[in-house]
C-alpha cells in the first residue's frame, strides 16, 4: 500500500468522525437544508471533473469528463443557491412581525 | 510549484466546507455558514483550472455553462413541496459524475493498475452507478411517474442480493486483473441495474430513509473519487456528505421504528386494505363536526398544537394553517407546531413548508420535545397526519407501526382532525384515534376547511 493511500484512509476516517460530530448537532428543523448543503458541497467532484474534461487524452474521456462537468455543475450552482433559498425562509417571530 | 498552490487551495476549501456544515447546527449561523461553504466551492474551482493536465478549457467552461443553464432554474423554481424530488435527482448527478469519473479513469491507468486504485474505482463506478439510476428510480417515485406502491415480485430479495454478491466478485476479480476492461463494463452495467432493482420494492412512505440512503451512497462514491484521484478536499467532502446522509437514514429508520434490512427488503406499505366491515363500523362510532363547531373549541382554547402531515402540504393548507393560527393567538391562544421526523417526504421537510409559509422557526418544535405538552394542551389539531397520531403504535402489538415513536395528540384534551374522508393513511392502517370520544372530526378537504374554521372564528 503506498503512503498515499495510507493517509487517504486516515483522512476519510478522521473527516468521517468529525462530520458525525459536526452533522449530530445539526437541529431536524434544518435537515433539509443539511441535505442540499452537503450535496452541493459534495459536488466538489466537479474539480475531478474539470480535469477529465480539459486533459484532452482521448475522445471519450472529453466526453464523458463533460458530461461530469455539466452533472457537477448543476448540483453545485443549484445546489448552494437553493439552500440558501430555503435558509432565507427560516425567520423568528420577531422578524416575521 | 502549482502543484503545492493548488493542494493548499484544497486545504482552504476543506476547512471552509466543514466551517459552513457547523454553522447549520443554528439557524441564525446558516446562510452565512453556507455562504463559507460556497467561497471554498469557489476557490477549489478555480485553482483546479491552473492544473497542469488541463490543456484546453472549452469543454470545462461549455459544461459548466450547461450545468449552470440547468441548475439555475432548478433553483429558483422548484417549488419547496418538490424538494425531495431536487435533492433525489442532484444524488444522481453527483452519483453520475463520480461514476463517468470513474469510468474515464480506469480508461487512463489501463492496462496496470495498481490493486488499490483499482479498488477505488470499482467501489466507484459501482456506487456510482448505483446511486445514479436508484436516485433516478426514487425521483419518479416521488414524481409518481412511477408508482408509488412497492413493486414485488417472488424471488426478489435473492435476486438482488445474489446480482449485488456478482458485482462486488467482479470487483475483486478487476484489482487482481485489472486489464479486463470486459468485465469493468460488465460492473458498471450490473450496478446501473442495481440501482433500479433495489429501488423498485420501497414504498412511497419509505422514501425518507431512502434518499438519505442514497446521500450516503453519493457520498462515498465521491470519496471513492478522491481516492482514485489523491485528491484529499474530494475525500473529505465524500466522508461528510456519506456521515450526513448516514445519519439522517439512521434518523429516518428510528422514526419509523424500521431497521435498514426492513426498509429495503421489507417492501412495506403494501399491508392489505381494511376489510369494508371494518371501515363501517369505523364510521358509525366518529364523532363528526362542521368548521363551526372546530371554530367553537379553538375559540376557547388557551392552548393549541398543529400537528401538520404530508396530507397538509398536498392540499396547499399550509398558509391558511398559518392565517388560522395568527388569528387563535390574537385571541391569547397559545399556538405550537408538532413536527414528526417523517412528516413530509425527507428529512426536515415539513420545517422548510412551514418556514415557507412564514410560519416562525421557533414555534416549529421536533417530537421529543413537544410530546410532554400534549396532555396541558386544550386543543391539538391535525392536518393531514395519520400514522404518526395512531395509538396503536403504542398499545396495539399487531399494528405494522407497533413500536413506532409517535405525537401524543390523543393526550389533549380535545383533537380536531382534519381529513378528506375515512381512508385509512399512507401505511394503509387504521386510526384509533378518530374514534376517541374527545376526538372531532372534520371532512373535506383541508385548505377549505381551515379557511372556513378562519371566518367562523371570526364570526364568534
Amino acid at each position: 500500500m503506498s503512503s498515499e493511500v495510507e493517509i487517504g484512509l486516515y483522512v476519510f476516517m478522521l473527516a468521517g468522525f468529525l462530520g458525525f460530530e459536526v452533522i449530530s448537532r445539526v437541529p431536524p428543523l434544518l435537515h433539509t437544508p443539511l441535505m442540499s448543503g452537503t450535496n452541493a458541497i459534495s459536488g466538489i467532484s466537479l474539480v475531478g471533473s474539470i480535469v477529465v474534461a480539459g486533459a484532452h487524452e482521448t475522445t471519450l474521456s472529453t466526453i464523458l469528463g463533460f458530461i461530469a462537468v455539466t452533472a457537477a455543475s448543476i448540483n453545485v450552482v443549484g445546489g448552494f443557491m437553493i439552500t440558501d433559498r430555503m435558509l432565507k425562509m427560516f425567520r423568528k417571530r420577531q422578524e416575521v412581525k | 510549484m502549482t502543484k503545492y498552490f493548488i493542494d493548499l487551495v484544497y486545504l482552504a476549501a476543506s476547512f471552509l466546507f466543514i466551517l459552513g456544515l457547523k454553522g447549520l447546527s443554528s439557524p441564525e449561523k446558516a446562510r452565512r455558514g453556507i455562504l463559507y461553504a460556497e467561497v471554498g466551492m469557489f476557490l477549489a474551482v478555480v485553482g483546479t483550472l491552473l492544473h497542469k493536465d488541463i490543456i484546453s478549457y472549452e469543454w470545462i467552461l461549455a459544461g459548466m455553462l450547461l450545468g449552470s443553464a440547468i441548475g439555475v432554474p432548478m433553483a429558483l423554481f422548484m417549488p419547496m413541496t418538490a424538494m425531495p424530488q431536487r435533492i433525489a435527482l442532484s444524488h444522481a448527478f453527483g452519483a453520475l459524475a463520480a461514476a463517468l469519473v470513474g469510468v474515464a479513469k480506469y480508461y487512463h491507468y489501463a492496462p496496470n493498475i495498481p490493486p488499490y486504485i483499482m479498488a477505488a474505482l470499482a467501489f466507484e463506478v459501482l456506487f456510482g452507478a448505483l446511486t445514479f439510476t436508484g436516485s433516478l428510480m426514487a425521483f419518479g417515485k416521488l414524481q409518481e411517474l412511477i408508482t408509488g406502491i412497492p413493486i414485488v415480485y417472488k424471488g426478489q430479495n435473492v435476486m438482488n442480493i445474489s446480482l449485488f454478491g456478482i458485482a462486488a466478485v467482479i470487483g475483486i476479480y478487476l484489482v487482481m486483473n485489472p486489464a479486463n476492461s470486459v468485465l469493468f463494463v460488465t460492473l458498471f452495467v450490473i450496478s446501473l441495474v442495481l440501482g433500479v432493482l433495489f429501488i423498485l420494492p420501497i414504498g412511497g412512505a419509505d422514501m425518507p430513509t431512502v434518499i438519505s440512503l442514497l446521500n450516503s451512497y453519493a457520498g462515498l462514491a465521491g470519496a471513492a473519487t478522491g481516492f482514485v484521484l489523491h485528491n484529499n478536499v474530494l475525500i473529505i467532502a465524500g466522508a461528510l456528505d456519506g456521515t450526513s446522509g448516514f445519519l439522517l437514514s439512521v434518523i429516518m429508520c428510528k422514526a419509523m421504528n424500521r431497521s435498514f434490512a426492513n426498509v429495503i427488503f421489507g417492501a412495506f406499505g403494501q399491508v392489505a386494505a381494511p376489510t369494508p366491515e371494518a371501515a363501517v363500523k369505523q364510521q358509525a362510532t366518529v364523532r363528526s363536526g362542521s368548521p363551526a363547531d372546530a371554530a367553537k373549541i379553538f375559540k376557547d382554547a388557551k392552548s393549541v398544537i398543529v400537528v401538520p402531515g404530508y396530507g397538509m402540504a398536498v392540499a396547499q393548507a399550509q398558509h391558511v394553517v398559518r392565517e388560522l393560527a395568527e388569528l387563535m393567538e390574537k385571541n391569547g391562544t397559545t399556538v405550537k407546531y408538532a413536527i414528526h421526523p417523517v412528516a413530509g417526504r425527507m428529512p426536515g421537510h415539513m420545517n422548510v413548508l412551514l418556514a415557507e409559509a412564514n410560519v416562525p422557526y421557533d414555534q416549529l418544535l421536533d417530537m421529543d420535545d413537544i410530546n410532554p405538552e400534549f396532555e396541558h394542551t386544550d386543543v391539538s389539531l391535525v392536518i393531514g397526519a395519520n400514522d404518526v397520531v395512531n395509538p396503536a403504535a403504542k398499545t396495539d402489538p399487531s399494528s405494522p407501526i407497533y413500536g413506532m415513536p409517535i405525537l401524543d395528540v390523543e393526550k389533549s384534551k380535545t383533537v380536531i382532525v382534519l381529513k378528506r374522508s375515512m381512508n385509512p393513511g399512507f401505511a394503509g392502517i387504521d386510526n384509533a384515534l378518530f374514534i376517541q370520544p374527545n376526538t372531532l372530526m372534520v371532512f373535506g378537504d383541508a385548505k377549505g376547511t381551515l379557511s372556513k374554521i378562519s371566518e367562523e372564528i371570526k364570526k364568534l
